[in-house]
């Protein structure tokens, strides 16, 4: 998926305008239905993108951006900050109990993740709160769903309180709190079985166990590749069972995920964590912004540029900038780099922030193991190699040492030294681009080129280039 | 006129069935298409009518290219003074949506049973139904006299090996499994001998759920399906990519991906009991030609039916019909 599809379609809708230094209604009206049918694309409710283009219209006809000098990129950035503030500003609080037993209870359709996010939300409990996690089985349909849980509970570490497919899920529950009483557990997770929320006999029963274990935190799992039925599915779960929050789930695919705004418009309630991969410590914190640049299908480049043209710096991808442009990037900031990546899961479009990068991998596929190739070399490098790439770069020693370290050949090493390079200098070029001349025809030009090698000799024409 | 198109479907097997599939679909109604329901009535055809259309399409997950190309369709294929009466104008539309899935074409949702023995590999993403859907279809199959084998290629997931010996004991089919994390593909070698020696008649292989852009995970499925195809003439002689009906637009990635892979022969659109109208799987035809074969509605063992377009469409319209 194009990662800069709406950018792209936006410009095609402001082709006519250029030149015109003020929009009309007319051309705001063309973006909105670019802006409509990119959120379409996303699977974002139909009846939602509704309401958020007439929300968004009335900004972006506002002054301020009529201003502009370049409507494309500020239009991206009002819808940008009203998805944003739409997925949930400010990141919310998972909070714990203090004393006595913190219960959460998790719903949601079939295959939608419940197990897994259990159990991984019960080692991101213990982990970051120290406490002693129950996870209770309640699934007594699926065939083989309280084995799953029990041996995740086994790779985790986490008991799991079962008794088999016999009992009624109330009943286990009521027996696992008790359990959880005298065993001195402090949080209980209930995995119930998937349902599906138009299904009223299940649907009572969930409701019975909510009345039982009166959970502190009801979950809505869902699935982020739901398409436009994620509106009718939480509006059915949150109604029968008034949801906490929830947790978006398969976020490592390649789906743009506009479930996560029909979700959030329909419920109110945060979105507390998505899943992010298959292993086991896979369940991160919600990101109302990543999710924002996703659904538009932008990547994070978007939300990079916004803030490096808004002089914002505050989280680690921030820094990691500054540091680039301040020409004082190193290899330990490209492993930083590069474990940020992994964790952001889908590689393609991330891979596109990082000037120069996909340049080196060249037409090859991007994969996971690639980056642990370039991992595997920096992780030979001494620490004052890392800090000061300049010494691997005049001494053919190190690079030797450093190929045979890590098992990887000589060239490998001279392809990431070329890459460190490309990438700080593409980057000082951009810390001195105005962000008002950037092309709005290819606004990514300014990060994307990397310097080829010739142009080592010829710099006053290259710097040409890059000026629109 | 139905009666032609219903003579299309090779595999139509009675009346029954297609009854249930509308009562399945049922639950999905909702009254968002009122408007579009009165328009329809009063064979109305203004931009309002058509507009109306295009977010029905779009709510059913069809996509906006599928909605656009449809509603364009319908635009030419239908009178603008409107029909002679209300019902008229319901017959034009159904015919024009088959006509677009069908394509001059004859869709077999036929499985091939001829091989010796058949192989049908079923891949996917997580989630979807893979492991419920094999045992649904081994149990069909063994009720019309085959000798099944299910063969337990998700090595990966927490407990699906235990899952799919649950299914082969319920429906009376052999099982070939190894050890939780052992190499799928040295599973269904070694199952496609054993079926060999056992004079099995399908083999049912089961593979671990995949996002399709995890790159090692698809060499994996690239391997077994290499290693399912030399053991084998013709084989695997069905590759179904199972799809969830509430997914949406990522099911053309899904396709897209998996067909690269493994040469997919038809879809298998799951859980349309619910209230996702699963519009994804004609996206999927309209733009990558893969046939849907079976659609899952319900729980239960009868409840995965081959699909049938005319019967689709008509529980796609039902909100407005």
């Amino acid at each position: 998926m194009a990662f800069d599809q709406l950018s792209d379609r936006l410009q095609m809708a402001l082709r006519r305008v250029r030149g015109k230094g003020r929009l009309t209604e007319a051309d705001i009206e063309s973006m909105m239905r670019e802006i409509r049918l990119s959120l379409l694309e996303a699977d974002v409710n139909f009846k939602v993108v509704k309401e958020f283009t007439n929300q968004i219209k009335e900004e972006a006809l506002g002054d301020h951006i009529l201003k502009g000098l370049n409507p494309s990129q500020q239009v991206i950035k009002v819808v940008n900050d009203a998805l944003v503030d739409l997925l949930g500003k400010d990141t919310s609080v998972f909070a714990l109990k203090q004393t006595g037993t913190t219960h959460i209870l998790l719903a949601g359709l079939q295959g939608s993740g419940k197990t897994t996010s259990a159990g991984k939300l019960a080692k991101y409990i213990e982990k970051t709160h120290q406490k002693k996690v129950l996870l209770v089985a309640l699934d007594v349909y699926r065939p083989a769903a309280i084995d799953q849980l029990v041996t995740l509970g086994k790779q985790l570490g986490v008991a799991v309180f079962e008794l088999g497919t016999e009992e009624k899920p109330v009943s286990i529950a009521k027996k696992a709190m008790a359990f959880a009483q005298t065993e001195g557990f402090e949080v209980l997770i209930f995995d119930t079985a998937g349902r599906l929320h138009i299904d009223e006999a299940m649907v009572d029963e969930i409701k019975q166990i909510k009345a039982t274990v009166k959970p502190d935190e009801t979950f809505l799992v869902l699935d982020a590749m739901t398409g436009q039925d994620a509106v009718s599915v939480a509006e059915h779960f949150h109604k029968n069972l008034v949801l906490t929050g929830s947790i978006l789930t398969k976020l490592d695919g390649d789906t743009r995920g506009g479930a996560a705004l029909s979700l959030r418009k329909v419920t109110q309630v945060p979105i507390k964590f998505m899943g992010t991969g298959e292993k086991l410590d896979a369940l991160e914190v919600f990101h109302p912004e990543r999710m924002a640049s996703r659904i538009l299908g932008m990547g994070d480049v978007m939300t990079l540029i916004d803030k490096v043209t808004e002089n914002v710096s505050e989280d680690d991808m921030m820094n990691l900038m500054e540091k680039m442009m301040s020409g004082k990037y190193n290899y330990e900031d490209f492993l930083k780099q590069m474990k940020m990546i992994k964790r952001m899961g889908s590689l393609g479009g991330l891979m596109k922030l990082i000037p120069g990068a996909s340049k080196m991998m060249g037409k090859q596929d991007i994969d996971d193991k690639k980056l642990t190739t370039l991992e595997a070399i920096i992780q030979s490098m001494t620490k004052a190699e890392r800090k000061n790439p300049a010494l691997i770069k005049q001494n053919s020693g190190r690079r030797r040492r450093i190929a045979s370290g890590s098992g990887r050949s000589v060239a490998e090493i001279n392809r990431l030294i070329d890459t460190l390079e490309q990438q700080t200098q593409a980057m000082k070029r951009l810390s001195n681009v105005d962000p008002n001349t950037i092309n709005p025809n290819n606004p990514m030009a300014a990060l994307g080129q990397a310097p080829q090698k010739k142009q080592k000799k010829g710099k006053g024409k290259n710097r040409g280039g890059f000026r629109p | 006129m139905m009666g032609f198109f219903k003579a299309l479907f090779q595999t139509k097997q009675q009346k029954k069935q297609a009854q249930k599939y509308r009562i399945g679909m049922a639950k999905a109604r909702d009254s968002v298409f009122g408007e579009l329901a009165q328009m329809l009535k009063n064979n109305r055809l203004d931009e309002a009518f058509f507009e109306a259309l295009e977010e029905l399409f779009i709510f059913a997950d069809m996509g906006v290219d599928t909605a656009l190309t449809l509603v364009s369709d319908l635009r030419e294929k239908l009178p603008k003074q409107g029909l002679q009466d209300a019902d008229e104008l319901k017959e034009k539309i159904v015919e024009t949506l088959f006509d677009h899935y069908v394509k001059d074409d004859v869709v077999d949702t036929n499985l091939y049973l001829k091989g010796a023995p058949s192989v049908f590999l079923f891949v996917g993403v997580n989630g979807v139904g893979k492991t419920t859907t094999i045992g649904k279809v081994a149990k069909q199959l063994s009720d019309q006299g085959k000798k099944v084998m299910l063969v337990a290629g998700d090595t990966f997931r927490a407990g699906a090996i235990h899952q799919l010996s649950i299914w082969a004991q319920r429906t009376g089919s052999a099982f070939y499994a190894k050890d939780e994390g052992s190499d799928p593909s040295s599973v269904m070698f070694e199952a496609i001998a054993k079926a060999k020696l056992e004079g099995i008649d399908v083999l049912l292989c089961d593979t671990a759920g995949r996002l399709q852009n995890k790159k090692n995970l698809m060499e994996e499925l690239a391997k077994m399906r290499r290693v399912i195809e030399r053991e084998i003439e013709g084989a695997p002689h069905e590759t179904l990519l199972v799809l969830d009906a509430t997914t949406g637009q990522n099911g053309l990635s899904q396709a897209k991906i998996f067909d690269e892979v493994t040469n997919l022969t038809g879809l298998i659109l799951t859980k349309l009991d619910g209230s996702a109208k699963g519009g994804i799987a004609l996206a999927i035809k309209d733009q990558f030609d893969i046939p849907i074969k079976l659609v899952g509605l319900g729980e239960k063992v009868d409840d995965l039916i081959y699909f049938d377009i005319e019967d689709y469409i008509y529980a796609l319209l039902a909100d407005v019909f």
